[in-house]
């Protein structure tokens, strides 16, 4: 087998069957509590909360909590596939596995972007009928495009705390935090210009702030084209996040084995 | 005094063992703040001083619900994960006078939240922390304290039977704070949704909370607060020894 198709087969394979033995979440009985109950009804929560202020309208707080809530899928399926290797004991067999680390990290990735995604446009979808939000038929596909894209990035924030959790041994402690982060920092229920100057400028280096930016625009009757630079800065954004996590798995993967601590955090 | 000797010494043990875990004690910290803050932002767009005092109070209560609902729901699961649910089903004291302050070991942790949370308020929004009725609302404080502790307690007598029993929990936190209007006045829920807002003890735990702090008589929705906290109370109780009989009597006590 060529090296390509090895890469490739780590990559695939070994993405989903890790997303399968390690995110235990996927069964039914956490799915839908977690995946599907929980992001509508923080929608509706702070629907209300901003009627209640007498700020804000229904799309906006749908359109940005749909979005940030992707982030729960994002950051705790990647975490979990690190933290759950280390309970099991099968990480010290992983990393010292013939397997190329670039596809074999990088595979953990996808699903977990596919289940951010679907996690998103669920809300949206059911958000938007619960609130009678119109969103024109036009928007829909731009707006599954945006929202792909948020998930990716948020994916890539994700890869960072995976590595952080070959440091740290609380990752569910960890994951809600940076989750606390986003929902305050990325314009999800309080527009960037509202927020404190130094809160704004700090959004605009976080995942998920340009894809809720875009994600508004689109449902509100903007073409795509009038998003694309957010899009793009989203996505840019992202692929940082993911290098800089891959870089850092790398590191603190060879730090672990170099002083023999892989299982001690 | 036995009882009450027990439930105190119950709830230290449980205290003591709370003040370990990084995910009650971190993140019980941190995670009403991320709540507080962002309303704190969306209220001082528009709203006055009282709605501001109003959304500091109901943004504190939140938090008792949180250290609450995803920890209680999963509490006799963790017993059974250590090994310690047939040691507390065998044991001579009644068994829910065991399960009851493990879940007010969980209000005492939203307790600090509540605290924060006000302080939060005030030092970073300059929410001031005035009372109209400073007595009323420490009364409304335990009664809240109080009775989220039953309904905790409740919640983890029905979610026994449940090995995912952490995400209904986790799942219930926002419903939660809708339905018992810490923020949000039931008026504008819709009509059905207030029959379920009024059998909640929290809800009217956040009236008194609301009437002691802006003006208002807190006492009668107390004594209510209370009063369906003790409902909830004997419910509770009533359940878990029909519980523990039938695990006892079909041996599945360790097997859910």
């Amino acid at each position: 087998m060529s090296q390509t198709t090895s890469s490739l087969r780590i990559f695939f394979y070994g993405g989903l069957t890790s997303y399968r033995a390690l995110f235990n979440w996927i069964s039914p009985a956490i799915l839908v509590p977690t995946f599907l109950i929980e992001p509508v009804f923080q929608v509706l929560f702070f629907v209300y909360v901003g009627r209640t202020a007498g700020i804000g309208n229904a799309r906006f707080f749908l359109i940005g909590n749909a979005i940030q809530f992707a982030s729960i899928p994002c950051l705790f399926a990647i975490a979990n596939t690190i933290a759950e290797e280390r309970r099991f004991q099968t990480l010290a067999l992983l990393l010292v596995s013939p397997a190329r680390r670039l596809p074999l990290f990088l595979g953990r990735a996808l699903p977990v972007i596919v289940n951010g995604f679907c996690v998103a446009a669920f809300t949206v979808g059911v958000g938007a009928l619960l609130l009678g939000v119109s969103i024109s038929a036009g928007a829909w596909l731009p707006l599954v495009g945006v929202l792909a894209v948020a998930a990716f990035a948020c994916t890539g924030l994700g890869m960072l705390t995976a590595a952080i959790a070959l440091r740290v041994r609380e990752t569910a402690v960890l994951a809600n935090i940076v989750f606390g982060v986003l929902l305050m920092f990325c314009g999800v229920n309080v527009p960037l210009s509202e927020l404190p100057r130094w809160m704004a400028a700090s959004a605009h280096w976080l995942p998920l702030t340009h894809g809720i930016a875009a994600a508004r625009d689109l449902a509100a009757g903007h073409g795509g084209a009038h998003v694309s630079d957010l899009v793009a800065r989203e996505a840019g954004l992202g692929a940082g996040y993911l290098a800089l996590g891959t870089a850092l798995l790398y590191y603190f993967q060879y730090e672990a084995r170099r002083h023999a601590t892989l299982e001690i955090a | 005094m036995t009882s009450l000797r027990l439930i105190l010494v119950a709830w230290w043990l449980q205290m003591k063992m709370r003040s370990r875990s990084a995910f009650e004690g971190v993140l019980g910290v941190l995670w009403p703040l991320f709540f507080a803050t962002t309303i704190f932002l969306m209220y001082r767009q528009s709203a006055s001083g009282a709605a501001l005092i109003g959304a500091s109070v109901g943004a504190s209560a939140m938090g008792v619900w949180s250290a609450t609902s995803t920890t209680a729901s999963s509490a006799l699961q963790s017993e059974r994960r250590q090994g310690t649910l047939e040691l507390l089903v065998a044991a001579p004291a009644s068994f829910p006078m065991l399960v009851f302050p493990i879940a007010l070991s969980m209000t005492t942790v939203g307790l600090y939240s509540l605290v924060a949370t006000l302080l939060w308020g005030r030092v970073a929004f300059g929410i001031p922390i005035t009372f109209h009725d400073p007595f009323g609302f420490v009364c409304a404080v335990a009664a809240v304290v109080i009775s989220i502790a039953l309904m905790g307690f409740l919640e983890s007598v029905l979610m026994v039977r449940y090995r995912a029993a952490w995400a209904i929990g986790t799942a219930l936190e926002l419903p939660v704070w809708l339905l018992c209007g810490f923020l949000v006045p039931l008026t504008l829920l819709p009509a059905w949704v207030r029959p379920i807002s009024w059998a909640l003890p929290p809800t009217w735990g956040a009236y008194a909370l609301r009437a002691a702090a802006l003006g208002g008589s807190p006492w009668l929705d107390v004594l209510v607060c209370m009063l369906l906290g003790a409902v909830f109370a004997a419910l509770a109780t009533a359940l878990s020894h029909r519980l523990v009989d039938s695990a006892r009597t079909h041996a599945t006590l360790a097997l859910q």
